[in-house]
């Protein structure tokens, strides 16, 4: 195996995360698109995507602020959308959890969808990692496409209404969620937990204030964790007989 | 129209919320072990919540008012399923893209 150099690795980390360039910049526009279009000046639109950096979170409170829903539930709502980042954070708990306090709380700025799945799989991959080397290639993933999420954004304010709706632009965020969720189906547990997660939210869709969202999250995750038991136990008897 | 006072509660609201949840276990909890239940259960998150953002998207896109739509529900396939066989983010979305377009010109 090639050894790793801490300066590698970073450059490891801006390598692998440059493909998502192309994912995080279309959401991006599209966010500074739909934003402009409910009325948000420029640097509104600008500083909405810099201060939450979540683009499901955004498009939420952007959607039901437009429908006139009351602040609070705004709030609850697109927080719920959000909390798979602290699921995220308790992931990446045990990887970064030894690395300074001033470290992990930039990292927590920058805990978005793509660094997360990059590097939970690269630290899974190389246990031998230290600590410096995570932080570095977690550093590494976010140099591009963090200030590509800004520069998007402002794109799509500046375009704004010009963008004819043929484009189909709205569909862009459900093939980039699409498209980063199955490439992790490497499991029948984790096909399990997306089906489940799938008739949930569809079953769920009518609750109010977003709940269907995490209904579906949880029971999902419930179902993918104990499935991984009784594959695990299936294949223990396996062995045994 | 959008209330302005109402607008930047929002945002800061929500920055400092989605803030205080990616901090809560790096930062706070750091690296001391959490039980393996928690580990086993947090393992499908990613695939436990994105399937149910998208879902409803998909079934009943906005820009269809709400009634499924042949183009999109292909275009969501074809990246679903180009996703799966190649493990590759970017091919799928461009497929995906691909496929939306060319349903969207055929289909109307």
């Amino acid at each position: 195996m090639r050894a790793i150099t801490n300066t590698s690795i970073y450059w490891q980390g801006v390598r692998d995360g440059s493909p998502f360039l192309l994912v995080v910049c279309p959401f991006a526009l599209l966010f500074g698109v739909i934003a402009t279009e409910a009325g948000l000046n420029v640097f509104e639109t600008l500083a909405f995507a810099v201060i939450v950096i979540a683009g499901a979170a955004q498009l939420t409170a952007l959607q039901l602020m437009a429908d006139d829903v009351p602040t609070v539930i705004v709030l609850v709502s697109a927080l719920a959308v959000n909390l798979r980042m602290a699921m995220y954070s308790a992931s990446l708990a045990p990887h970064l959890g030894a690395a300074p306090l001033r470290q992990r709380a930039i990292a927590a700025y920058f805990t978005i969808d793509q660094s997360y799945a990059l590097s939970i799989q690269k630290f899974e991959q190389h246990p031998e990692m230290t600590i410096t080397q995570r932080m570095r290639y977690f550093f590494g993933v976010v140099t591009l496409i963090v200030p590509g999420w800004y520069v998007a954004t402002a794109v799509g304010a500046l375009a704004g209404k010009s963008i004819p709706p043929e484009f189909a632009l709205d569909f862009a965020v459900p093939i980039t969620f699409l498209a980063m969720i199955a490439p992790m189906l490497r499991t029948m547990p984790h096909i399990l937990a997306a089906g489940t997660s799938v008739v949930m939210a569809l079953i769920f869709a009518g609750l109010p204030f977003n709940l269907g969202l995490l209904v579906a999250g949880f029971g999902a995750m419930i179902v993918g964790a104990q499935s991984e038991l009784w594959f695990g136990r299936r294949a223990a008897r396996k062995d045994a007989s | 129209m959008i209330d302005r006072v109402e607008l930047w509660i929002v945002i800061i609201g929500l920055g400092i919320g989605s803030y205080g949840l990616r901090f809560v276990f790096t930062g706070i909890i750091g690296d001391r072990e959490l039980p393996e239940w928690v580990l086993r259960h947090l393992r499908y998150t990613a695939v436990a919540v994105l399937p149910a953002l998208v879902a409803p998207l998909v079934v009943w896109p906005p820009a269809a008012l709400g009634a499924l739509d042949p183009a999109r529900s292909v275009a969501a396939m074809v990246t679903l399923g180009v996703g799966y066989y190649t493990r590759n983010t970017l091919a799928a979305i461009l497929s995906g893209a691909g496929a939306l377009y060319l349903g969207l010109y055929l289909l109307g």
